[in-house]
């Protein structure tokens, strides 16, 4: 993957909470049209991390760079304007509204004529969310049912699909298919795969070694706030990967 | 969708017949419009002449009237999961201010210029109220129990020191002639303007972004300001416009009843809360309806004039809307538990289950230190 371009990069990145060291000169990378997934054990830095990537929380120090230019990411919705969006773990939805409202909540598309009053078009947003939906591969029972009334899978359709909607750059997943089951999981990963396939590259946070080698492209693996090492996922096995997250094998230089 | 198969079943079309399944399991209103309509049939075979006349009809819709204002700002209230108790004390202190400035345009002899003056001074009022509400609620965090208990007691003082606790009886003649008891092709005025208000409050939660980011944000209001929704000002306004109605409220109470009626409306707030939540609307928040809260003004309203007539006790009106409230409640519940089962059943894995180290949730960190991140 090195031949590509990055697109998204971490230099040195600080972050303290009061006397916690979250982030410790942190870099990570992100290319064009791939699939990294970002590892650690529990406390090394990735949420931190993540959240300094997509707005939600902002560095001490260390530069952010979006495609070779400095940026400063002030808030989610700056982030989702540069087009980066992110997939949170609790799924971020609203439960008493439909998938189609979900889709466009806070981007909603009015009526022509009538925007001026607020006035919402709901039949184009329905039709644009089934084509979304149709783009991912999957298909929901209801289009019109509330969210809360779909089943944990559908409803993580619902919010990646959101994310995928609106993203033209990145999209950063926080453990997509921690709470799936078996089934679930697997159609959950050929639609991470038909994002990246799109151009869109997919930051995967997970736990899951396995999972990560088959679906992740490259792996970088943060440990006590700094990156420890970077593998191409095909020539890694998962002994590598938990070597590097313990602190068994250093590839990076760590001040 | 534990099997293949049914993932990728084409979604249902929307046809009549499952629209209004899906309207009746999912809101309380189809059901408590059954209510009404039950109640109304048995008052109506009970007291075929007295309960159905022209002037019971006419003086019941009168007297919902101005609750029904009031419950259409408090229905979008309790849809962002909020409260407003301050409604009936906003109304006196709007009614207040305005019959003061009517007083200065020649008080009952005031002419026109007066009236609007009166209407105007009413619903700034109103909207200052509802926006300190908002504000309070919004941007410092106060839970709007607190904040509207506060302002409940605020706006009813500032009503009692304006006044020196006397009712203002200088309401000029010609509202009250026109709004207070006149009528438009037999329909009162009051009953025209709440049904106005409803309408329209009815067409801005159904159809606008207005609507929708209310309920987003009554559903979830973290994931609603992740996406762009912006939530302190939503809130904001959503408080100013049900104090916007109480002050509307006020200047059609002053006009019906040419006084102030400060000692009238302490229990309005409780009153109106009873009728949205009999509505459907959720006190959870994320769900609700005007067209509900309508229903649910005239529930009580229905009770209290057919027990009249009937010629039974109309405390038991109380009673019974007390216990018709508690079953509503309970039946919300009941309707949401079975919800969030019935989606367990189909996945196996319902809810995600939160992670410390999600990107919601913030790391180990002191005090101090958590507020900045709550805050970036």
């Amino acid at each position: 993957m090195s031949s590509k371009k990055p697109l998204l990069q971490a230099r040195s990145i600080t972050r303290s909470f009061g006397q916690v060291q979250a982030l410790r000169g942190a870099s990570f990378d992100v290319y064009e049209g791939e699939i990294v997934a970002l590892i650690g054990d529990n406390g090394a830095g990735k949420s931190t991390l993540v959240k300094c990537l997509s707005g939600a929380d902002r560095p001490d120090g260390g530069e952010v760079l979006l495609e070779g230019k400095p940026v400063s990411i002030t808030s989610p919705t700056h982030a989702q304007s540069l087009g980066i969006e992110t997939v949170y773990q609790d799924l971020s939805l609203a439960p008493d509204l439909d998938p189609a409202a979900n889709l466009f909540l806070g981007r909603e598309l009015l009526k022509p004529g009538l925007g001026w009053l607020g006035v919402l078009d709901n039949s184009r947003m329905q039709s644009e969310a089934r084509a979304a939906f149709r783009e991912l591969g999957t298909e929901l029972l209801s289009f019109t049912a509330p969210v809360a009334s779909l089943s944990g899978g559908q409803k993580q359709n619902v919010a990646v699909a959101r994310s995928i909607a609106w993203a033209s750059k990145v999209v950063f997943m926080d453990e997509p298919t921690a709470a799936l089951g078996v089934v679930q999981r697997e159609k959950v990963l050929d639609v991470i795969r038909r994002v990246r396939d799109k151009g869109i590259s997919v930051v995967l946070i997970s736990h899951n070694m396995p999972e990560v080698i088959a679906v992740a492209d490259r792996v970088e693996v943060l440990r006590l706030g700094q990156r420890v090492a970077r593998f191409e996922a095909q020539q890694s096995t998962v002994e590598d990967l938990v070597a590097a997250m313990t602190g068994a094998l250093i590839q990076e230089d760590v001040a | 969708m534990s099997s293949p198969t049914t993932e990728h079943t084409p979604a249902v079309r929307p046809t009549l017949a499952n629209r209004v399944r899906e309207y009746a399991a999912g809101s309380g209103t189809i059901w408590i419009l059954g209510a009404l309509v039950a109640l109304v049939i048995a008052f109506t075979v009970l007291a075929p002449t007295t309960f159905a006349s022209a002037y019971n009809v006419r003086s019941l819709f009168t007297d919902a009237a101005i609750l029904l204002v009031l419950g259409v700002g408090m229905t979008f209230v309790i849809i962002t999961a909020g409260i407003d108790l301050s409604v009936g004390s906003v109304l006196v202190f709007s009614g207040v201010v305005s019959a003061q400035v009517m007083s200065a345009f020649g008080g009952t002899e005031a002419g026109l210029l007066g009236v609007f003056a009166g209407l105007l001074v009413a619903l700034l009022s109103g909207v200052a109220w509802g926006a300190l509400n908002g504000v309070l609620i919004g941007v410092f965090g106060i839970p709007p129990l607190i904040v509207t208990l506060g302002t409940f007691g605020a706006a009813l003082g500032l009503a009692k020191v304006l006044t020196n606790g006397v009712d203002d009886r200088n309401v000029p003649t010609i509202l009250a002639d026109t709004i207070g008891t006149g009528t438009i092709g037999g329909i009162p005025w009051l009953v025209i303007i709440a049904m106005v208000v409803t309408v329209l409050g009815a067409l801005l939660l159904g159809l606008t972004r207005f609507g929708r980011h209310t309920k987003a944000i009554g559903s979830n209001a973290e994931g609603a300001r992740r996406v762009g929704v912006a939530v302190k000002p939503q809130l904001i306004k959503v408080y100013a416009l049900a104090g916007l109605l109480a002050g509307l409220g006020g200047f059609l109470s002053l006009a019906r009843f040419s006084t102030t009626t400060i000692a009238g409306h302490t229990t309005d707030n409780l009153t109106v809360i009873a009728a949205v939540v009999l509505g459907g609307t959720s006190l959870f928040g994320g769900i609700g309806s005007v067209v509900g809260t309508a229903i649910g003004v005239f529930i009580p309203a229905v009770l209290q004039n057919g027990f009249v007539i009937l010629g039974i006790q109309p405390f038991w009106q109380e009673f019974a809307v007390g216990v018709v409230l508690i079953l509503a409640v309970f039946f919300d519940q009941y309707r949401r538990r079975a919800r969030s089962k019935g989606a367990s059943r189909r996945g196996k894995h319902p809810a995600p289950p939160r992670a410390t180290e999600s990107l919601g949730a913030a790391p180990p960190a002191p005090a101090g230190a958590k507020e900045r991140i709550n805050n970036g």
